[in-house]
């Protein structure tokens, strides 16, 4: 077996789990995210008097932090009366970052875990060796009545990266020339796990760009094989190692990919559709808002890569430099660092930790005509506000060279 | 096996004008973010596919049918994106696939979503006629038909039922799986 159907096996009671059966599990940790009230609305239209594991159970805001609507102020002031009522004490209010980095850092979530959020990009997790995947407000309302959901035991495709990253470029590069490679429909319903020399060469954070991305793919969930690098990140965060499952030698993946990943320079998702994908083009396309932060590009490696970048430099006249750390602990890790200091001089605008402008609720709204660059994970059109703004996804180094030039231009031009 | 009610009556037979959109479709186009502080399912259904269509909603009518490509309802997991449609009056998705947390969610909200793989050999339009049958497993469309693997009876007594919440009220998770 795969370690992730050990992980259901075990969470369904079960000695063998095979690929497309459906097993019910028990759920670990279950998250629900400030975009849904609905939750707690399908949680009582479906007869919930109380949560079954409010311990298992966490609410984060992050998607509208701070509220920006007088409606968003509700729906969090809903949400916090049903967790006193339901008494969840794992409630992460304003300010305390995106939900996947969140839980990363809150000690709960390690390897054989299974974590289900409300939201798509709960695949991050997968990087520290659980089973994370993202479910619409009913599922978590079942999860919070029952403890269990139903789940498909997903096929495993394996993407294998080997060789040595060249200068300029980053995991969101690796990731994004993948998507463009395989497309966003490739791994509807599958796993995809993450494996070779230059996943292993990389630091945590790196790893769960490559997850948190595995979703513009379709997968249902990420994963990879957690070692020495992985147990010390959660070490960090009070996780204590336990028994964890391993993927048997005989384990037959439904596909295996490989990359050289020497070959790979920066990319960036051309605006429209995340899996159009191309070198940094040789045209001046000059540029309204660059925009760092979000669960794919807010962690403290992206915020070391734009400050080493922007030291003792100016955001050029004309751009917008907006940062967004993606949690409170990246926050305080980066201000220790110096980084803060170093991006505010350079004329960055900083705002709070959580999921900023990236799906155009607040904090950098896009207007009509105007060209931006991030290092969040989507650019369908009207993602980050007006339907006539275009967005590029590229990486944090990307994003600090273009924010420097006003113009989209990879590091390694710098 | 009486499965939706169209005008007051109960068919299992979905009739209405098609809608088509392309491949990828993902939930931003199908309910913008910036409408995501919404919790009225009327007030949500105001905004249906405004990032592909700003005039859908206002022309859509009861029994619609949505065509789409591969990979329908891809992008986050918002439930909105199920809601909008559902309560917009589409009677029915049909896609060459489904993104797995969009299908997921419209099973449990009883929105009809139809898997149909070879779907790109109709010559379908937007305006066209098509007619449904979800138990028979069968569209016919622009003087074509296609057919496809039925929904099984237990998506059906889902469906039947306005989505899971009065079978999960009565069977418990067993009503899930």
């Amino acid at each position: 077996m795969h370690a992730l159907e050990k992980i259901l096996a075990r969470a369904s009671g079960r000695k063998k789990v095979t690929a497309g059966e459906i097993v019910i599990a028990e759920v670990d940790v279950a998250e629900v995210n400030d975009l849904y009230l609905q939750v707690v609305k399908s949680f009582y239209e479906l007869g919930g008097t109380e949560v079954a594991n409010p311990d298992k159970t966490t609410f984060v805001f992050d998607h509208y932090s701070p509220a920006p609507t007088i409606k968003a102020a509700c729906n969090h002031k809903s949400m916090r009366e049903f967790c006193s009522k339901m008494g969840i004490r794992h409630l992460f209010d304003i300010g305390e970052g995106v939900c996947h980095q969140v839980l990363a850092e809150s000690g709960m979530v390690g390897p054989g875990k299974i974590v289900v959020e409300t939201d798509s990009h709960t695949t991050t997790l997968g990087a520290l060796g659980a089973f994370g995947t993202g479910v619409g407000a009913t599922d978590m309302a079942v999860i919070l009545i029952t403890g269990k959901l139903w789940f498909k035991v997903p096929r495993v495709m394996k993407v294998v990266l080997e060789g040595d990253l060249r200068d300029g470029v980053m995991a969101k590069d690796l990731i994004l020339h993948i998507i463009g490679h395989l497309k966003q429909d490739a791994a509807i319903y599958k796993a995809v796990e993450f494996a070779g020399d230059a996943v292993r060469k990389m630091p945590q954070e790196e790893r769960m760009v490559l997850c948190n991305m595995a979703v513009e793919m379709g997968a249902k969930t990420a994963y990879i094989a957690p070692d020495g690098v992985t147990y010390e990140y959660l070490a960090r965060y009070g996780w204590e190692k336990g028994e964890v499952p391993v993927t048997d030698e005989d384990y037959e993946y439904e596909s295996i990919v490989e990359y050289d990943v020497s070959e790979i320079t920066p990319r960036v998702a051309l605006p429209g559709s995340v899996d159009n994908v191309a070198s940094i083009p040789d045209e001046e396309i000059r540029i309204d808002q660059v925009f760092l932060g979000t669960c794919t590009g807010g962690r403290l490696n992206d915020i070391r890569v734009a400050a080493e970048i922007l030291e003792g430099k100016k955001v050029a006249a004309g751009t917008r430099f907006v940062v967004i750390p993606a949690s409170r602990l990246v926050f305080q890790d980066a201000m220790k660092a110096g980084y803060i200091e170093t991006l505010v001089d350079a004329g960055v605008v900083l705002s709070t930790p959580g999921c900023g402008p990236c799906l155009g609720a607040h904090e950098g709204i896009l207007a009509s005509g105007e060209k931006c660059v991030s290092t969040s994970s989507r650019n369908f059109p009207g993602r980050m506000g007006s339907t006539e703004a275009q967005v590029y996804i590229a990486s944090p180094a990307t994003a600090a060279a273009t924010a420097l030039k006003g113009r989209l231009c990879g590091a390694d031009s710098l | 096996m009486p499965i939706l009610c169209e005008e007051g009556k109960t068919v299992d037979i979905i009739k209405g004008n098609i809608f088509v959109f392309g491949n990828n479709i993902d939930t931003d186009q199908i309910y913008p973010g910036r409408y995501l502080d919404l919790t009225d399912h009327d007030e949500i259904a105001t905004h249906a596919m405004e990032g592909a269509d700003p005039s859908f909603a206002s022309t859509v009518k009861p029994g619609d049918i949505i065509v789409a490509g591969t990979n329908f309802g891809c992008g986050s997991s918002r439930e909105h994106a199920v809601i909008t449609l559902k309560n917009a009056g589409v009677g029915a998705v049909i896609a060459r696939s489904f993104a797995r947390i969009f299908f997921r969610n419209a099973i449990n909200q009883g929105l009809v979503v139809v898997e149909v793989p070879n779907l790109d050999t109709l010559n379908i339009n937007t305006g066209d006629k098509g007619i449904l049958d979800i138990v028979k497993g069968n569209f016919m469309a622009n003087g074509h038909t296609v057919f496809f693997q039925p929904l099984t009876e237990h998506v059906l007594s889902i469906i039947e039922a306005g989505g899971i919440f009065s079978l999960f009220r009565e069977k418990g998770v067993k009503a899930l799986g």
